[in-house]
C-alpha cells in the first residue's frame, strides 16, 4: 500500500500550486517604493587593460542617478574564495583579488567594470552604452586554451600570477610512487584522453538583486537570488563591504532554479547594496540572459588523461589522472574545492582498487569563471572511470557488468576507507547492479539490437555505476580540508498556541520541493497533518541559520537539523505532558501525536500540550519554561554516500550521426526515503542535464575568448524529444549510517551518472556495428562529431 | 574566420592600384557604407551600417592601410565599434599582378567579431564575411570596369548626364578624396 501522509508518501508538491498558477513571488516581480535601476557595462574584449574612463557624459543624461567604477571599490574587499587548496609543493594557491568592479583590467568578456543607476530602465541602460562608447580599453591577447596558459609567463590573466596556474595539487602525494609502479609494473594499462565538457546553468530565472538602505537605522537589504542567504550574508556583509552582519539581511524568495550558479556571491550583489546607500534609494538589477550566460559561473570544463592499470582478467590495479580543470578569470567562490576534494575525492568510485592517484592543475583563463554545477567534480570523476573501464572492457574483451561486479567493494568490506581518503559508510553496489540489469532486460539486448539493425539503425548499451560524496558537510573534515567556512545546517521549529508549526530552515528551496518534504517529517515526529506545517526559508532574519542548498545536502544535513529539533520538541513536551498529568516525566511516553502516561489512559493531546505551553496558568516556573519553540544545529560526522547503476540503451543512425536515446534505466541507493515522487523528480531532472551534457550542451570560446554560444541559438539545451521515459527505482536501500534518518543525497545522481552511460552507449553501438575504430568520443556526442568519428 | 579568393578585373594594374588607394571608391564598394573620409596614409574613417543575422548596428571605426608594396600589395585593416552590438575587426591583404591585359586580384580576407555579434551571430558569421567581401570585390570590379571609369565619359550622348568617372573626380576639381 503506497503510504498516503508523512515519511514514505508521495505528498504532491504545495509550492507547486503558486508556481504552476504564477503567484510565485521572483526577486524581479517586487516593486519597491522609490526603486531606481542599475545597469552594469560590460567589456566586450576577453582580455584588455583600462586605459580611461570617461564618466561625464553618462551622469549627465536624464534621469542618471550615479555612475559606479572599479575605482569606487578599489578599497572594499574583494569577493573571496571558500576553500584555500595547496599545491602539492605546499605552497597555497593563488588567490587574486576578485573586486565588486574590473579594476584596471578586464579579463573575461561580460566582466563588469562599470555600473549605472538612472530613474529607468531606459535610462540606465542608453548612460550604460555611452559610458561603453567612452572607455577606452587595450586589448591584450587573450588566453582561452588552458595548456597554452600554462607556464604562459608572458601573457597572464593577472599580471601578479606568472604563470596562469592556480595551484598544482596531488591527491594522495604520498601514493603517487606506489600508483606510478604499479602502472609500470601492470599487464594492462588502458589510457584515455577526453574533455568534460564546459556547461552554462541556465536556471530558469537569471540572477536578480535588489539592495535597499535604511537611513533612520542604518539597516541594508539584499533581496537577491541565492541559493544559501546566510553565505550570501556573511560574504557581502564581511568581505566585500564591511557592514556588519546584524545591520544586513538577505532575502532570497522564490527563486527559479540554481544549480550550483546562485550559490555564490556575485559583484552586482555588493553593487545595488553600495548604490543604495549612497542614493538613499533601492536599486534593482535583472540580468538579461545574455548577461547569464556571460556571467553566471560556468560548469565542468576539464582536459583529462586517465590510466587504468589492470590485470588480464580484469582486476583493477590502478587508477592515475592528470587533469586541467579551467577556473576562468577569477575565483568563485567554490572554485578551488571543486576540481579537487569534490572530483579527485571520488577517483576510486565504488571500486576495492588499491592505488589510486590525482593530479589538478587548476588554471586562470580569460573566460567567465567556473565553479560547482549539479553534480560538481563528481560528475567529472565518473565520467572518467566510468569512461575507462569501458574502454579496458573492450581492450581485454571482457563483459562490462562481469568487470563492475568482480571489482566493487563488497557488503562486508563497510565501513570502507578508499586510497583516495574518503570512508565510504555503508552501500550495496551489487544489489543496484542486479537491479538495472533486471529492469533493463540485458539478456534481450542482443534481439532488441537485431530489430534496430532491421532498420538500419546501430543499436548499444552503456552502464554507468556511481558513486558520489554528498551532504556536504562535516566541518571537521572540510576544515582539515582547506574549507573557510563550516558546513553543518540548523533549523527551528516553533510550535504556536494553537498547534500549528513554523519551521524556520538554512536550507534553501529552489525547485526541490523543501516546503513539502520537510512537513513530511515533522507530521511523521509529531503526529500532526503535514497541513499544519509550514516551512519558513530563505530569509536571515527569520531562520536561525544555514549554510544553504548545494551539494545534495538539504535532507541529509538541513533535514536531520530539523529531526534533532523536533527530538527536543518531544523532550519539552514531555515536561510540560508530566506537570499537566501530575506524572514523573520518565513515564511519559510520545506516539501517534499523544502524550500519555504509561500504562493508564492518561493523556494529552499534542494540541493541548502547545496550548498549554502559551497559556502556563500554573506552571512551575522554576523547573518548566514556557513556550514550546526548539532550534538545533546539526554537524554531520561524515559525507552521506548514494550510490548506483545506470543503463543506457541509445541508437546511433550511421548515415547521420545522430543519437537517438532510447531508454534509461536508474538503480539508485540513497538510503531511507521522505517522498518517492519527489526523489524521481530529481532523479529525472538530474539525468535530463546529464543527457544535456552528453549530446547537446557545450560552451565554446573562441581563440579572442568571445564567447560563440552566448544565446539559445548556439547553446543547445536538451528537449522532450532529446530525452526518453525515464525508469527508475530506488529499491536498493542501504540506509545512512549516521543520520538517524537513515537519508543520502539525491539531488545531484542524475547529473553525475548518467553522461558516461549515454557515451558508453554510443560507442557499444558504434562498436558492435563495425566501426571498431573508434573508442572515444569526446561530449557532447553531436552528429557532427559521431558522423566524424565513423568516417574517421 | 579566413578566406582567401581571386578575380580577374578587366584593367590595368596600375588602375586597379589607383581605385583601391582611393576612399571614393573604397566608400562605394564596402557595402553599407555611409561615409569615408581620410586618406591613403593617415587612414580612413569609416561608418558602415550592417545586419548580421539578428544584430543590425552602425559601426564606425578606422580603415588603414599597411604593408604597401606600391602598385602590387597592400593590406586593409580595420576595427568597427557596433555600440551595444560588439565590434567586427578584419583585415584584407590586397595583391595585384598583370594577368593578359587585365589584372589578377588576390584577397586573403581574416574577420573576426566580439560582444554581441559573437553571442548571437557566430553561426552565420563566416558566410557573412564572405558575403561582404564578395560583395565587395565585386563592386569594386564594377567600379573600375565600368564605362567611363578612366576618363570623361567620351561621348555624352544620352540623356542623362553619364556617370562621371572616378579617376575623373580623384583628380578633377570635384575632388573630394581630402578630408571633408
Amino acid at each position: 500500500m503506497p503510504k498516503d501522509h508523512g515519511i514514505g508518501a508521495s505528498t504532491k508538491r504545495r509550492e507547486d500550486v503558486r508556481f504552476l498558477t504564477g503567484k510565485g513571488v521572483y526577486t524581479d516581480d517586487m516593486r519597491v517604493y522609490g526603486q531606481t535601476y542599475a545597469v552594469f557595462v560590460r567589456s566586450q574584449v576577453a582580455h584588455g587593460r583600462i586605459k580611461s574612463i570617461n564618466t561625464g557624459n553618462a551622469a549627465a543624461m536624464p534621469g542618471v542617478l550615479a555612475v559606479f567604477t572599479g575605482e569606487d571599490f578599489k578599497d572594499v574587499g574583494g569577493n573571496p574564495a571558500g576553500w584555500l587548496i595547496k599545491s602539492r609543493n605546499g605552497e597555497a594557491m593563488r588567490e587574486p583579488k576578485r573586486p565588486v568592479l574590473a579594476h584596471s583590467k578586464v579579463r573575461h568578456v561580460g566582466d563588469a567594470y562599470a555600473a549605472v543607476i538612472a530613474e529607468t530602465y531606459a535610462q540606465a541602460k542608453d548612460a550604460a552604452q555611452q559610458l561603453a562608447d567612452d572607455t577606452e580599453i587595450e586589448e591584450l591577447p587573450a588566453i582561452v586554451d588552458m595548456a597554452a596558459a600554462l607556464g604562459n609567463t608572458s601573457n597572464r590573466v593577472h599580471d601578479e600570477i606568472p604563470d596562469n596556474q592556480c595551484y598544482d595539487w596531488g591527491w594522495i602525494e604520498d601514493n603517487r610512487a606506489a600508483v606510478d609502479a604499479a602502472i609500470k609494473a601492470a599487464p594492462h594499462v588502458t589510457t584515455l584522453e577526453l574533455v568534460n565538457n564546459r556547461l552554462v546553468p541556465n536556471a530558469m530565472e537569471p540572477r536578480a538583486s535588489i539592495g535597499e538602505y535604511f537611513p533612520g537605522t542604518g539597516d541594508y537589504k539584499l533581496t537577491t537570488t541565492s541559493q544559501n542567504p546566510h553565505l550570501t550574508r556573511l560574504l557581502v556583509a564581511a568581505f566585500v563591504l564591511g557592514i556588519p552582519e546584524n545591520k544586513l539581511t538577505v532575502v532570497a524568495p522564490d527563486v527559479g532554479g540554481g544549480f550550483g550558479s546562485k550559490i555564490y556571491h556575485y559583484g552586482e550583489e555588493a553593487l545595488v547594496l553600495a548604490a543604495a546607500k549612497k542614493l538613499c534609494r533601492p536599486v534593482r538589477w535583472t540580468a538579461e540572459r545574455s548577461e547569464s550566460f556571460l556571467s553566471d559561473a560556468h560548469g565542468r570544463d576539464h582536459v583529462t588523461k586517465i590510466e587504468l592499470a589492470s590485470d588480464l582478467e580484469g582486476n583493477f590495479i590502478a587508477f592515475r589522472t592528470e587533469t586541467m580543470a579551467n577556473v576562468g578569470a577569477y575565483l568563485s567562490n567554490f572554485a578551488t574545492v571543486t576540481p579537487t576534494f569534490l572530483h579527485g575525492t571520488l577517483m576510486a568510485g565504488p571500486y576495492k582498487v588499491p592505488h589510486v592517484y590525482v593530479n589538478v592543475k587548476t588554471v586562470f583563463t580569460n573566460t567567465a569563471p567556473v565553479d560547482a554545477y549539479r553534480g560538481a567534480g563528481r560528475p567529472e570523476a565518473t565520467y572518467s572511470l566510468e569512461r575507462v573501464v569501458d574502454k579496458m572492457c573492450r581492450e581485454l574483451n571482457l563483459d562490462p557488468f562481469e568487470v563492475r561486479r568482480k571489482n566493487f567493494i563488497t557488503t562486508d568490506m563497510f565501513p570502507y576507507t578508499t586510497p583516495v581518503a574518503l570512508a565510504y559508510d555503508t552501500g550495496n553496489y551489487h544489489a543496484t547492479l542486479d537491479k538495472v540489469m533486471e529492469m533493463a532486460d540485458v539478456a534481450g539486448f542482443e534481439k532488441r539490437r537485431a530489430e534496430s539493425a532491421k532498420r538500419g539503425k546501430l543499436r548499444g548499451m552503456g552502464l554507468s555505476t556511481w558513486i558520489e560524496a554528498c551532504g556536504i558537510a562535516p566541518s571537521h573534515l572540510v576544515g582539515i580540508l582547506g574549507a573557510r567556512v563550516g558546513l553543518y545546517d540548523a533549523a527551528t521549529v516553533r510550535v504556536n498556541a494553537t498547534g500549528n508549526i513554523s519551521v524556520m530552515v538554512g536550507a534553501h528551496s529552489h525547485g526541490q520541493g523543501h516546503e513539502t518534504v520537510f512537513p513530511q517529517i515533522v507530521a511523521s515526529k509529531l503526529g500532526v497533518p503535514e497541513s499544519s506545517v509550514e516551512i519558513v526559508h530563505g530569509d536571515t532574519s527569520k531562520i536561525p541559520f544555514g549554510m544553504g542548498s548545494y551539494g545534495s545536502r538539504s535532507l541529509a544535513v538541513c533535514g536531520v537539523a530539523m529531526d534533532k529539533a523536533l527530538d527536543k520538541i518531544v523532550a519539552k513536551g514531555k515536561k510540560i505532558a508530566a506537570h499537566m498529568l501530575e506524572a514523573s516525566e520518565d513515564d511519559i511516553t510520545f506516539e501517534d501525536g499523544r502524550f500519555s502516561v504509561a500504562g493508564t489512559d492518561k493523556a494529552k493531546t499534542f494540541g493541548e500540550i502547545a496550548f498549554s505551553a502559551y497559556v502556563p496558568h500554573n506552571y512551575p516556573l522554576e523547573t518548566l519554561e514556557p513556550g514550546l519553540e526548539e532550534t538545533a544545529f546539526y554537524d554531520p560526522a561524515n559525507f552521506t554516500y548514494p550510490a548506483g547503476a545506470y543503463i543506457c540503451e541509445a541508437e546511433v543512425d550511421a548515415e547521420t550521426g545522430k543519437v537517438d536515446i532510447l531508454a534509461f534505466y536508474c538503480a539508485d541507493d540513497f538510503g531511507n526515503i521522505m517522498n518517492p515522487m519527489i526523489v524521481e523528480g530529481q532523479v529525472h531532472g538530474g539525468v535530463g542535464q546529464g543527457i544535456g551534457q552528453a549530446l547537446v550542451e557545450n560552451t565554446y570560446y573562441d581563440s579572442n575568448g568571445q564567447l560563440l554560444t552566448g544565446s539559445y541559438m548556439d547553446y543547445a539545451m536538451p528537449r522532450a524529444t532529446d530525452v526518453p521515459f525515464y525508469t527508475v527505482d530506488y529499491s536498493c536501500q542501504t540506509p545512512c549510517t549516521h543520520n538517524p534518518l537513515g537519508v543520502k543525497g539525491c539531488g545531484e545522481a542524475g547529473a553525475i551518472g548518467s553522461p558516461p552511460a549515454v557515451v558508453n552507449a554510443v560507442i557499444d553501438a558504434l562498436q558492435r556495428g563495425g566501426h571498431t575504430h573508434v573508442t572515444h568520443i569526446d561530449m557532447p556526442v553531436s552528429p557532427s562529431r559521431v558522423w566524424s568519428a565513423i568516417n574517421g | 574566420m579566413q578566406l582567401t579568393d581571386q578575380r580577374i578585373i578587366n584593367a590595368a594594374p596600375e588602375t586597379v592600384w589607383a581605385a583601391i588607394m582611393n576612399p571614393e571608391v573604397l566608400k562605394a564598394c564596402v557595402p553599407g557604407c555611409e561615409s569615408m573620409t581620410g586618406s591613403a596614409a593617415e587612414g580612413y574613417a569609416a561608418v558602415v551600417v550592417q545586419k548580421v543575422g539578428p544584430v543590425s548596428a552602425r559601426f564606425t571605426g578606422l580603415v588603414r592601410l599597411s604593408d604597401i608594396v606600391e602598385g602590387r600589395e597592400v593590406t586593409l585593416s580595420g576595427e568597427g565599434k557596433g555600440g551595444p552590438a560588439g565590434f567586427a575587426k578584419g583585415s584584407a591583404k590586397v595583391t595585384m599582378a598583370p594577368e593578359g591585359g587585365g589584372t589578377l586580384l588576390t584577397y586573403e580576407v581574416n574577420a573576426n567579431v566580439g560582444g554581441k555579434l559573437a553571442q548571437l551571430g557566430s553561426r552565420i558569421i563566416d558566410g557573412f564575411a564572405k558575403k561582404m567581401a564578395d560583395q565587395f570585390f565585386e563592386r569594386f570590379q564594377e567600379t573600375i570596369e565600368a564605362p567611363g571609369a578612366e576618363e570623361e565619359t567620351v561621348l555624352a550622348e544620352g540623356e542623362e548626364a553619364p556617370k562621371r568617372g572616378w579617376l575623373r573626380r580623384m583628380f578633377g576639381n570635384e575632388s573630394k578624396g581630402g578630408k571633408e
